[in-house]
């Protein structure tokens, strides 16, 4: 065996493009766990107009509040996933004992899940709001609202599937700790579409959409670094 | 025997009383549901020192290293480290759908090691996994999968080893290639702490045991 010593050069941002491509990788080998939540989405949309009955002006009036609260759940489907698996293998203490400092190891992991979870959501929001009639008028309004809202779903569910990660069953408690969180979200989310289906600017929801992000993003990912070390004693 | 292994200490800490200690732990006291797996327990880890960390099952082997890396902060007393170290765990950290090539290439960007992919691959035909390198870890045996695990001590960058069960599930052949690994780290100046219950087969090791006070 040739006893290579190998130079030491750590740098946040190798280890940051490192762990994004491994979930990334991951999430594509997994290709059920990937579309899952997806289906979900469009599944159970189409149940809507299934159950309340095809009449487009009915259909209109709930769409916003539909199309969001069934974003909302199925990346609250996702999460449990976020970081269990790592913790199930042993990944996640080698994340934990050697990404200093840890939230830039866990933004990694929250981007590939927004990417592989709350993008395809985004894009796929469309094809939703055709099912739901959804005036075309507030398909952009929708389609931006959840560009900005999927990434504070995956950033404070981060938070909520760090605390419970050390837990047998934690999907139940995970979902009481995330679901509240989420009302303002989805306040505004649905809220920006509501308003221009009414004829009123959107952009008030929007900027606090906006808000809640940068929030979310300066905020999460030390909170959920935290959560994780106290998760793993 | 436990003379003889004091003598054995003595003139390891005569040999590198100079150096300063790797890991030094003092009065660490470690109670999980009401009972005390160690209480007061001193240790000094000094470059080239390997040491057999045993004990019955329960005794708080696993525990022990875990105060000790770090990763977990209920326990009493104090732990202080000096430089490196990788922790190579009872679950091993690998992803099993994930190829051990793939796995290593991770281990070695967070933990901040250049490495090439030539050089990786070398690492682990080092681990007998020549072959294996783009085979998804879960294909693989429970003897192959710590091999792969224990590739990435191959660094040689991290001046302390922790190892939890190193041999568990090894064939002969894997258990003299762990020898072989340490024997090499030790001689760089190396150090490593390992929690087993088969003897690692190597001279000059030191022993721990914990459990026998309780």
């Amino acid at each position: 065996m040739t006893q290579a010593t190998f130079a030491r050069a750590p740098s946040v941002g190798r280890a940051f493009t490192a762990q994004l491509q491994r979930d990334l990788t991951i999430a594509f080998r997994s290709r059920s766990e990937l579309i899952n939540p997806l289906m979900f989405y469009v599944m159970g949309i189409s149940m809507f107009p299934l159950g309340v009955g095809p009449g487009a002006e009915r259909l209109a009036e709930i769409a916003p509040g539909v199309l969001w609260v069934l974003a909302l759940l199925s990346t609250l489907l996702s999460l449990d996933s976020l970081f269990r698996r790592d913790f199930d293998d042993g990944t996640l203490e080698q994340l934990v004992l050697n990404v200093d400092p840890l939230f830039v190891g866990v933004l990694a992991k929250v981007l590939a899940h927004w990417l592989v979870i709350g993008l395809p959501l985004t894009l796929l929001s469309p094809l939703a709001a055709l099912m739901m009639f959804l005036p075309a008028a507030a398909v952009p309004t929708l389609v931006l609202s959840l560009l900005l809202g999927t990434p504070i779903l995956s950033l404070l569910g981060a938070v909520g599937a760090a605390l419970t990660v050390g837990l047998k069953r934690g999907g139940l408690l995970l979902t009481l700790i995330i679901l509240p969180l989420y009302v303002p979200v989805l306040i505004f989310g649905a809220g920006a579409v509501t308003a221009v289906i009414d004829g009123v600017d959107a952009a008030a929801q929007l900027a606090w959409l906006a808000a809640i992000l940068a929030l979310t993003l300066t905020l999460t990912p030390f909170a959920a670094a935290l959560a994780l070390r106290v998760g793993l004693e | 025997m436990p003379r003889c292994l004091a003598i054995m200490r003595a003139a390891s800490w005569t040999a590198t009383n100079l150096l300063e200690s790797l890991l030094t732990a003092r009065a660490l006291s470690c109670e999980r549901d009401g009972r005390v797996l160690f209480n007061g327990l001193d240790l000094d880890i000094r470059p080239g020192d390997v040491i057999e960390l045993t004990g019955p099952n329960g005794s708080g082997k696993t525990t022990l290293l875990r105060c000790l890396a770090g990763l977990t902060g209920d326990f009493e007393g104090q732990v202080s480290r000096r430089g490196h170290f990788s922790y190579v765990g009872h679950r091993g950290g690998l992803n099993l759908q994930l190829t051990p090539l793939q796995n290593l290439r991770w281990s070695a960007a967070i933990e901040g090691t250049d490495a090439s992919n030539e050089s990786l691959s070398s690492l682990l035909d080092g681990v007998g996994l020549a072959g294996y390198e783009l085979t998804p870890c879960q294909q693989l045996s429970a003897g192959q999968q710590r091999r792969a695990a224990l590739a990435r001590l191959g660094f040689g960058n991290a001046e302390l080893w922790l190892l939890d069960e190193p041999l568990t599930a090894l064939d002969e052949a894997g258990c003299a290639l762990v020898r072989d690994l340490l024997a090499r780290h030790r001689a760089r100046g190396g150090a490593a702490l390992c929690a087993t219950h088969q003897s690692l087969g190597l001279d000059r090791s030191l022993q721990h045991v914990l459990g026998r006070a309780a």
